[in-house]
This record gives C-alpha cells, structure tokens and sequence, in this order.
C-alpha cells in the first residue's frame, strides 16, 4: 500500500479510453462498477466536447460479483452494436475487472460472431501499466488488428504515395496541447512539400487504417503514445519513423533534417534540400532565435529554473531553456518512470541533476530546496509554486481546463518556439516584478482605508453574528456584510443578530 | 403507508446504465465538515483519480483525506493487509493527528474482501485513535449514498444517553470516548442542563445529514421559532461533538439520500425517526417543520406567512420557470424533493430519474409531491428508478424540455443540441435547505433559462454538425 495524495498519471483503463474515443466511430465499453465512466466527464468538460463520448459501462455490481456477468457484457456489446453502429468495440478491462479474472475475451469472441463491429479487448494490465502506456499499447493493437485483416483479406496495398507523405501518429484526446500541435505539424510538412497520408487516432476512421502503410515515413512527435505503433510498422512494412521531438529551435531543425534523410532515401531524381528553408524558418519566422539575441532576454542570463512533467515535455523544454535560453536548470525530472534511461540520456548536460518520480511530495521538497526563480511543470507544479511564490509555467499533462485554450497554443514546430519564448518570459518577468514589489513595499502604499460603502457605526454585530459572518468564505464575505447591513438599515434595525443575516438573505432580490 | 402509495404511483426500474458520482466522493464535503477527521479510501489508481479530478482545486489545499493505493502485492495476498494499514495510519497519526481515521472501503476491497470491519478494532486500540469503517462502493451505492455509509458507521459511535431523573448526560463508550469527553464532561453535563431547562418542551431531538454550519444553524433557528430545540446534529462540526443517542431521542433526516442511517439510528440506536419530507425549498421546510412539531404536540406558530413571505420574495424567479418543462436525469438522490419543488414553483416534470429509492423512507416525501401534483392540478411524473442514460436521451430527443438537470457527461452534448442544462452535482454541493436558502436553488434552476435569455436571439443554439446515417 501507498499513501497517495495525487497522481501524475492516471489509471491503464484512461489511455485505451483515450485512444480509442479519438478514433471516429469507436465505442469503447467499460467493464467497471457504477462511478468509473469518469472518463466522460473529463473529456466532456476539459475538451469541451460537443458529442457524447463513446464510452459506456457494462456495470460491474454485486449480482456480477456473486455469478459472473454471464450474458451481461455480451448483451451490452450487442446493444451498443445495434444502437450506434460503431465500427469497432474495444472492450476495456479496469482495476476491477482484472480481480475479478473472468474471461473477457470469451466475451469478446462471442459478442463478435453476432455483432456487425469488429471486437477487441484492449490488452493492458492495470496493475502492471500507467495511462500512458496503456494508450500507446491499445493504440498499436488496434493499427496491429486492423493490418493484420488487411492481410487476410487480401485488401493490403503497399505501395507507396507518388509524392512524398508521411502519418502522424500519437494526436489524441486530452492530450496537452495536442489539437495545435497536430495543426502546426502540417503546416510544417505542407511547407516542406510533404503530403499528410494519415494522423492517428484522434478523429481517424478504423476502416483507413490499413493505408498506413502508404506513407513514406512516420512522424512521432510524442515519446509518449504512438512509438509502438511506429515500431511495429517499420518492423512489418520497413517503414522508417522520427521519433525526434520538433519542439524548441534546435530540435526542429533535427527533425526537419531526418525528414529530409528519409524523404531523399525513397527519391531518385531530385533531391530535397530543406536547409533554405530551416534557416529562413528560424530567423525570420520564428521570433524565439532573434527574441533570444534581444536585450530583453540578457536578464534572464543564468537564472534558475526547475522543470517537471513527461518525458517528452520536460526533456524537451530543459534543451530550449539550457540551449536556446541560457538559462541555468537547476533540476529536471519526469514522472514517466518507465522512460527513465532515455529522459536521462536527452537531458545529460543540460541541467545540474536529475529527479525521478511519480511522489509530487518529492518534487515539492526538491523545489522548495533549490529556490527557483521560475518553475516550468504540471498543475501541481503550478499550486507547489503558489504555495512557496514562485511563478509557473504549465508545461505538460496532468493539466486543468484552462490548459486546454481556445486560442492556438502549439508547443511543437516554428510557431510552437514563439509560444514557448512568451511562455518561458512571462513566467520570469513576473516573478522580477514581484520581487521587485517587495522591495519597494507594493505598488500603492496609501493605505485603502475601506471598500464599503459607508463608514458609519451606528450598526453593532453581535458577537454570534460575527461569528457567523467569519464562517462566510472571504470572497463574498464583505458583500453579506455590506447586503446585511443594507438590510438592517431599510429595517432600522441597529443591533445584528444571526437571524437578521438569515433575514437579509431571504429578503435579497437581485 | 408505503403500500397505499406505491398503488397509485408508477415506478418504473430501467438498466442501471447511468452516469453518476463513486459514492467515494463524499469525502469531498465530510472531511470539511467533520474538522478533526481523516478520510483514507483504500482502493486503486481509479478511485484516487476519480477524487483528484473530481474535486479539483480541493486537492491543492492540503486535504485531511488520502489514498492507500493497493498495489499488486496487497492484491495478490504477497502483503499483509494488517501491517499496512497499520504503517499508513501510524503516519497519518504523526502528520495530522485526527481525532477520527475514516477508512472508505472501495469495490476493490470488496472483491478481493478484505477484513477492514475485522481489522479497524484492533489497530483502534493499538493506534488509540477510533478507525470508522464505511463501505462506499460503486458496487453497491451511487454518489450520495457515500454519505449515507459514513452517517450510518458514525452512528454507532454516538453516545449513549440515558435520561435519569436529575436529567445528567452519562456517556457510556469505548474508552476513546472517554478519554476525550473526560476534560470535557463536567462543562457538557452544565450546557445540556441549561437548555433542558429553558425548553422543557420536547423530548432530544438530534438532526441527521452533514449540511454546511450556516444551513444547520439555519435550520436550528427554524426550529427555535416554533420553540424545538435541536439536541444535536449527525454529523457534528467536530467528531469528538457527536450527539447523544437512546430510546428517548427522535430523529429526524434532512436529506433524502441517508436511509441507511435512519435504519441504522431505528434498529440498532433504538430512536425514534420522524418520517417527513425534507427542507428543500419554501414548502418541503414548511412541511419538515409542520411534521416535526406534530409529533411533539406542537402548534406551529406563523409558519405559513414565513411561508408565503418567503414566496414572495422569489416572484421574479418564479415568473421565469412557470411552465417550463424539466427533465430529471438522476444521478444524486435529491430528485424528488428538487421535482416536488419544481412542480410547487409552477414548472413541467416530465421524468424524475432516480438512482434508488427507499419508498419507505420518502414515504412522507412521496405522499407530500403526490399533494402537490394534486393541489397544481397535474399528474405525477413517471418514477424511473435505475435509469438507462442512453435510453434517456432519445425520450429527451422527443420531449425537447425546457431545462435538463443531468451530470456533467451529458451535459454539454445536450446543450450543442439545444437543450438547456443545468449540472446536477451543483445541488449536493449548494446550499439549498430551509426557507433561507430556496432562493439559492432558483438560482441554480434559473441560470441556464437567465443565460439564454441572453444568447436568445443570436441564431446558434444548435452547434452539431449534422449527424449523417444514424437515426
């Protein structure tokens, strides 16, 4: 047992969920107790989606705990066939249902000889992987099950695109930031004449799955979800993946030039050359290169930052922050335990140590040490920072509703590098003119002497009435006082008693 | 009673394939209520990140609730569950020092069946601090019925009163109980002689339900007006304040979800319970109150101008619901008295979804909507106990009403079809009991209609792309 307060990465039933809620006419059926179908409010509130998400519960109760759930998975799977005509059903075990070790793919086997969907049962043990393994698994299974009936039925063409074309893989619900970068990720191979063959899962269809292996390369932007499925398909069709991260100056230079690696293996006649094209890129059309040049910037020359989050985010932002910024991070660390070797290895020299953990305490005690004078992290990190006064950057999932933004925030390719320079510079500035405020003692020192709207005493609280009043959170508190008050004065009413604050309330009609 | 309503009342029972809160979540509002407690749910990965994202920013502000996460090693047997609960609790200790540990079993507990009843004595006396056992499981409860179990394990904690001639407080209870109410017992012995004293009128009458420390003593003045005065409340602000228990002591319920607590303060407390409906809105407190004093032999005084006065003063809200049309979803328990209200108020109930229903229990809540049907000359809504959400949705599709109050999954798919929401779990969380606070609950119901109000006229209600070969 382990005493935990919060976690950075949530359940294996959440990645399959998140997977295969991405793909366009799947329904994913959980096999959970009543209460587990969380998943739907969290996409439906921090996406704000405008359609039900696909995921329903075949309830696990006490009737299934004394006899099994018998037909009930079965009739489920059934039901939500003839109901919404997916095109698929991933069956999704939980932590409940792998205790209670029943046969699920019995289930799945049965269900499929009388539904029209295809069925699988996602292949992840909850005990075994986090949420993020567990997506980038489910995701493999469903590109493998779908190749694989390609093959049987004869239906797999693997020729390639005449024109160069490329899949992106890993663009999925709830992921941080995921819908821009996907955006800013065409936008770069359409600037490099490259054709987008497929981007998976997130609003892909099952029944195109199998022209994957159409595309010349494969573009894994996240270490995260979707390197397994790259795996595998270089291992079945020799396709070649980058897996490098576009994020940040440098980086997106280094996967530009892969991209043009595998693009001239496959061409004969004419050569690609996108050198032109990245130096016209980061000089003139990404401002972080020039930003980081400016005066503006010296001051930020040596400071100390702190960087936490996934594998990907958090090595990615410590090589800008040390490479592109000079500034000094004094510690960085990934929650992705099982990523470890390799976030150690991008991050080697770039940082004075290096932390490992899924213990927010940890984190929160490493900060407090070091002192930072910003902290680039998750939400956690965020209210850690609030808690010792230093500012944060949000940088990486686990990540609340105002992380999902409205307005276009990439954090990868040429676009993404200006985001991050504002980012990275908002976090500091402010934290300068904080300190800088309490130097001088504030901005006004004249000294606000009360914000209702008369001063005059010739109201008396009694003594449980003030009591009341303190029980009143602090932000509406003085609006009770003021209405209250108010109240006893149409009233002529001089001493205020609890029951003339009840009164006030009821008598309140705007 | 209960016989004679369910003739003339339909009930119907779908699938149970419905959206709602792990009833885990009730630590969300007990542990503030209960100030020196700790709240440890043993269960896995899900539950803790069903509570982290469910209660948000709570998270942040160092709660007096935790995780013990099962690993693979407590749920193969390879750990000894003793020994752990053991070592975790021995830190909450040393942390927090909590007067009461809360242990919230989970469904995972429940499979794999670990002892936690079996287990919490034990480690109670080598830990010297009381460990509560509740089983708040999705297996067997929907959300508010978490309260429910934490209410009725609370329960059995309360001391016992005896009533001697002199009227003294003797608290007879496991040692821990007298360890603490020792320092206290001579000042407790002094309070609950006074106020026997100045109203020698009704017997103990203890309030059961956590509610905000406003709306308690909201409701505590209440009473007061009609000289009944509230011996103690289940939950009290403090564990070490629970109230006094016996043959003599009536109870009363405030919420319509806590069944399990009443028959546990009936069958295993002795008490007597006051059946009655329940303070939601201007009526259901009127009728509370009316029950209340009833049963004591007590002429109620001016309760219906507080009544109408308190109508009175929600005309402008009341203007903006009559005849509107509402659609209960169910996911909370509070249906049918938030419906009866409705109905009061002028409004159109077309279904009232209902996780579970104690027809026992609501039987006065029941009878009472049933008199408000009659008295506003419609018939009563269908009862759809269980409900199946999906099924739910294609009558909403056909019914088009005018406000849907409905959990947070549907809520905002509902309103890119047009149809107006408003997110159910705001009425566990608001303050809604009580003449007072009935303008709160308008508030809530109105928002949705207030907000269109606005939006109205500007010709994009409908924000889904049209859905091509589906129904």
């Amino acid at each position: 047992m382990k005493l935990a307060y919060w976690m950075y990465a949530g359940p294996a039933h959440i990645g399959t969920l998140r997977v295969a809620s991405s793909f366009k006419n799947v329904h994913a059926i959980m096999h959970a107790p009543l209460g587990d179908d969380y998943f739907n409010v969290m996409r439906s509130m921090l996406e704000r989606e405008r359609d039900f998400t696909p995921v329903t519960a075949s309830i696990v109760d006490r009737h299934v705990l004394a006899r099994g759930s018998q037909e009930k998975v079965v009739d489920n799977i059934t039901r939500k066939d003839k109901e919404e005509r997916p095109d698929l059903i991933v069956l999704t075990p939980t932590c409940t249902s792998s205790i209670l070790q029943e046969d699920l793919q019995n289930f799945v086997d049965r269900a499929s000889i009388t539904s029209n969907s295809d069925v699988i049962l996602a292949d992840v043990n909850h005990y075994r992987v986090n949420e993020l393994q567990a997506a980038d698994r489910t995701l493999e299974q469903v590109v493998r099950y779908y190749l694989e009936k390609a093959r049987r039925q004869g239906t797999l063409d693997q020729s390639i695109t005449k024109e160069p074309s490329a899949n992106i893989i890993g663009i999925f619900t709830l992921g941080f930031h995921n819908q821009h970068d996907c955006r800013e990720l065409k936008r770069l191979l359409q600037d490099l004449n490259i054709k987008v063959n497929k981007v998976i899962p997130e609003g892909g269809s099952v029944k195109d799955l199998q022209d994957l292996p159409k595309a010349w390369f494969n573009l894994v932007p996240y270490r995260e979800v979707g390197l397994m499925t790259a795996i595998y398909l270089e291992k079945k069709f020799g396709m070649p993946y980058i897996s490098i991260t576009p994020m940040g100056i440098v980086d997106t230079a280094e996967c530009i030039r892969q991209i043009q690696k595998h693009v001239n293996n496959l061409v004969s006649d004419k050569k690609f050359n996108y050198e032109p094209y990245i130096d016209q890129q980061t000089r003139f059309v990404s401002q972080a290169a020039w930003f980081s040049r400016s005066i503006d910037r010296q001051n930020l020359t040596g400071k100390k930052a702190v960087v936490f989050g996934d594998a990907t985010h958090a090595a990615s932002i410590t090589r800008i922050l040390a490479r592109e910024m000079g500034i000094r991070v004094s510690c960085t660390g990934t929650y992705c335990k099982h990523d470890a070797e390799w976030f150690k290895e991008q991050v080697q020299g770039f940082c004075d140590e290096i932390l490992i953990t899924d213990d927010h305490t940890k984190v929160g005690d490493m900060i407090a040490r070091i002192e930072p004078s910003a902290i680039f992290g998750t939400q956690m990190e965020r209210h850690i920072g609030k808690r010792l006064d230093i500012p944060c950057g949000v940088i990486s999932s686990p990540v609340h509703i105002q992380n999902f933004p409205l307005g276009y925030r990439p954090f990868l390719g040429y676009e993404g590098t200006n985001q991050i320079a504002d980012l990275v510079y908002n976090s500091f500035t402010l934290g300068m003119e904080d300190h800088l405020l309490e130097i001088f003692g504030g901005h006004d020192t004249k000294e606000v002497i009360t914000k209702s709207l008369s001063t005059d005493t010739d109201l008396t609280w009694n003594y449980e009435s003030q009591l009341e009043l303190n029980k009143i959170p602090g932000f509406v508190r003085g609006k009770i006082k003021r209405n209250t008050e108010k109240f006893a004065r149409q009233n002529n009413i001089t001493d205020i008693t609890v029951e003339i604050m009840y009164a006030a309330k009821e008598a309140l009609s705007a | 009673m209960s016989n004679k309503i369910s003739e003339t009342l339909t009930f119907e029972c779908e699938t149970g394939n419905y959206h709602t809160f792990c009833p885990i979540s009730c630590v969300a509002w007990l542990y503030q209520k209960i100030e020196d407690s700790f709240f440890l749910v043993v269960g896995t990965k899900t539950c803790g990140y069903f509570l982290q994202n469910a209660l948000g920013v709570m998270i942040f502000a160092e709660p007096r609730y935790a995780m013990a996460e099962l690993e693979e090693g407590d749920i193969s047997a390879q750990l000894n569950d003793y020994e752990e609960l053991k070592r975790l609790c021995l830190q909450i200790k040393k942390d927090r020092n909590p007067s009461v540990i809360i242990w919230i079993g989970t469904c995972t507990t429940e499979i794999i069946k670990m002892d936690l009843e079996g287990m919490a004595p034990k480690l109670e006396n080598e830990l010297g601090i009381p460990i509560v056992v509740a089983r708040a499981n999705g297996l067997d409860y929907a959300f508010t019925q978490g309260e429910d179990t934490v209410l009725a394990a609370m329960a059995h904690r309360c001391p016992e009163q005896i009533l001697l001639g002199d009227r003294k407080r003797v608290i007879q209870n496991s040692n821990i109980q007298n360890f603490f109410s020792f320092l206290s017992l001579e000042k407790k012995e002094e309070t609950t002689n006074k106020y026997f004293e100045k109203s020698k009128k009704n017997p103990p009458l203890v309030l059961f339900g956590s509610l905000p420390s406003t709306v308690a003593s909201q409701l505590g003045s209440e009473s007061k007006r009609q000289s009944i005065q509230v011996s103690g409340w289940l939950p009290a602000q403090r564990y070490t304040d629970l109230p006094s228990l016996g043959d003599q002591v009536y109870v009363c319920g405030v919420n319509p979800f806590l069944s399990r607590t009443a028959t546990t303060l009936m069958r295993r407390r002795k008490c007597k319970l006051i059946g009655a409906p329940f303070p939601i809105g201007p009526d259901g407190t009127r009728a509370w109150i009316e029950k209340i004093c009833s049963v004591f032999g007590i002429e109620t005084e001016g309760l219906e101008k507080r009544e109408e006065q308190i109508w009175e003063n929600l005309k402008d809200y009341l203007d903006l619901v009559r005849g509107k049309s509402v659609f209960f979803m169910g996911d909370n328990l509070l249906e049918i008295s938030l419906a009866r209200f409705s109905i009061r108020c002028g409004m159109i109930v077309y279904e009232i979804g209902i996780p579970y229903l104690d027809k026992r229990y609501q039987a006065a809540e029941l009878l009472f909507s049933q008199n408000t049907c009659k008295n506003m000359s419609i018939s009563m809504p269908r009862i759809v106990e269980k409900p199946d959400n999906y099924n739910q949705i294609q009558r909403m599709r056909e019914l088009q009403p005018d406000l849907a109050i409905t959990g947070m999954a549907h809520a905002n798919p509902l309103e890119a079809r047009g149809i107006n929401t408003k997110w159910s779990v705001e009425f566990t969380f608001a303050q809604i009991h009580g003449f007072t606070n009935a303008r709160d609950v308008l508030e809530l119901v109105t928002r949705p209609l207030r907000r269109n109000n606005n939006l109205e006229n500007l010709g994009w209600s409908d924000l889904t792309k049209k859905e091509k070969n589906k129904n």
